[in-house]
């Protein structure tokens, strides 16, 4: 991928705001007086150690080019799927069904998103894997659950492969006046969507009073949906020339993963709490498992993929309707 | 040269010890007891042929060095692979589970094994389940409580190794794997033979509300 001014920008402005945030974290660790305050702030030292190791590969897979990234989002579904799958109760009798998702299924559907086949990789999973899923349990003979076991595995396909695929998917949009600089829309809307995260979590943190669905995440407050969500707008707006939106639909754009990503969030709660579980998995230090970074990108990616697709695709498909 | 072999040895095994961690994703922890160097005895439930190397690989480097699995020969000498594993790598203790005679008797070569300052992993079950619950130990670990009453018995629950790779399966389900090491026991005075089987029993079932 072809290092432009742009991207360097990008790039530039996160490493500057993990420099920022690494000193800021460091000076309140020092004058931290209580117990509590002290161990959030472990907490968040922990977890800006992992944002820079996760940037880091971010940026070389970025700057390696399209496969590097898509096999590294490959990589992230394979583990976000085994997280969902083991705290997911399967079978004895599901064993060669889950051979069949890991390693045949998420590689081919990988392969396809590689392969730009854009028929194919909208269609593998929710239709082609979702048939063969019930029919090699059912050929393993154990009708216990069945439904159940077999809904659960084709829900953990669709969320961690196939809504996380889409993000690489960006990659091959053919958009008006932005060819070959997809990687740099990628690049926008990952950061956007942590930054959301990100700005949720802190002003939740710090003026969170009114819980929004206190029996599914506690820690999900109005105040920092709307003060996270109001400045990720803001610095979404704000970088629009690296994206192929105006001003204004950059902002709308960045509304719509602030919300999509906050339900997401939401969703993949509500199933931790069923499961009794505070984290998904434990992969990444301070964070928990790699679905506890992903739980948003899931939600956002197909939305912003296919408006994206739809909008600013420079055959304007939109002119058909 | 055959410094340089033993050398490259350890790397192999330590190279082995690291992929099994990285490929069942297993998570140790350390709630009944630290990972200290002593002599000790680690008993575990056991549901799948992968418990004993992930438990041994589970170790910190010195302790697994001087660890050795206790594992069925009939199992571990078929083929090239896996006589390799079990007596370069693992360094197996294999013990003859049908028909034990005076002349192999597998309580004496786990003895033999453990000599001064070896550790050992057995599984008391003598054989894989898949049931829900471990079933009802065999007497080796009393008899090696009785004969080695200073040394520690540490109870290991192995969570989700039977969905890794259950019996009877060849290819493995990537999922992630946990263990969970408990408080040691000991052999108490004048505890009978059944009673103190069914405590070491309920000390390795009781660790697996930690693993969730």
């Amino acid at each position: 991928m072809n290092l432009d001014r742009e991207l360097t920008w990008l790039i530039a402005g996160v490493v500057g705001l993990l420099i920022v945030a690494s000193f800021i974290t460091r000076i309140l660790l020092k004058r931290a007086r209580t117990e509590g305050a002290r161990a959030t702030l472990e907490n968040v030292a922990a977890r800006t150690r992992a944002w820079w190791g996760m940037v880091i590969i971010f940026t070389l897979a970025i700057l390696i080019g399209k496969t590097g990234t898509t096999l590294l989002f490959g990589l992230l579904s394979f583990m976000a799927l085994r997280e969902f799958i083991t705290l997911t109760p399967t079978r004895p009798g599901d064993h060669r069904t889950l051979f069949w998702v890991f390693f045949v299924i998420t590689p081919l559907h990988y392969w396809y998103v590689l392969d730009e086949w854009y028929g194919m990789y909208s269609i593998f999973i929710p239709v082609y894997a979702f048939l063969f899923v019930p029919m090699r349990s059912a050929l393993s003979g154990d009708c216990e659950h069945f439904l159940e076991r077999t809904s659960k595995i084709q829900w953990g396909l669709l969320i961690c492969v196939y809504c996380v695929s889409h993000a690489p998917a960006l990659l091959a949009l053919d958009l008006k006046n932005y060819a070959g600089e997809n990687a740099k829309l990628l690049f926008w809307f990952v950061i956007i969507v942590e930054i959301s995260d990100v700005l949720q979590y802190v002003w939740g943190k710090t003026c969170g009073r009114h819980k929004i669905a206190p029996s599914v995440s506690p820690n999900k407050t109005w105040e920092g949906l709307v003060g996270g969500g109001l400045c990720t707008i803001a610095i979404g707006a704000a970088s629009w020339q690296v994206t192929p939106y105006s001003p204004l639909q950059a902002a709308g754009m960045s509304a719509l993963i602030v919300l999509t990503g906050f339900l997401g969030g939401l969703v993949m709660s509500a199933i931790k709490r069923d499961r009794g579980v505070k984290d998904w998995g434990h992969a990444i230090a301070g964070h928990g498992g790699v679905m506890d970074r992903l739980d948003s990108l899931c939600f956002a990616a197909p939305v912003v993929f296919h408006i994206t697709r739809y909008g600013f695709d420079s055959h304007a498909i939109l002119q058909k309707f | 040269m055959a410094l340089l072999q033993i050398e490259s040895l350890e790397m192999i095994s330590g190279l082995i010890a690291g992929s099994l961690r990285l490929a069942t994703g297993a998570l140790a922890r350390w709630h009944g007891c630290g990972p200290e160097l002593r002599q000790r005895i680690y008993f575990a439930n056991h549901t799948s042929n992968l418990d004993g190397p992930i438990l041994w690989a589970s170790l910190p480097t010195p302790l697994r060095m001087k660890t050795r699995m206790v594992a069925a020969h009939d199992y571990w000498s078929v083929g090239k692979l896996r006589p390799w594993l079990a007596q370069r790598v693992f360094r197996a203790v294999l013990i003859e589970r049908k028909k034990p005679t005076a002349e192999c008797n597998p309580l004496d070569t786990m003895l033999q094994a453990m000599g001064e300052d070896h550790s050992l992993i057995i599984f008391p079950e003598g054989g894989r389940q898949t049931g829900p619950e471990p079933q009802p130990f065999k007497a080796g670990l009393f008899h090696l409580a009785k004969r080695r009453p200073e040394i520690e018995l540490v109870p290991v629950w192995m969570e989700n190794l039977n969905r890794i790779l259950p019996k009877g399966e060849i290819l493995p389900a990537p999922l992630l794997g946990s263990l969970v090491f408990g408080t040691p026991i000991r052999l108490e005075e004048g505890e009978t033979k059944p009673d103190f089987l069914e405590r070491a029993r309920h000390s390795v079932i009781c660790l697996r509300g930690i693993c969730a």
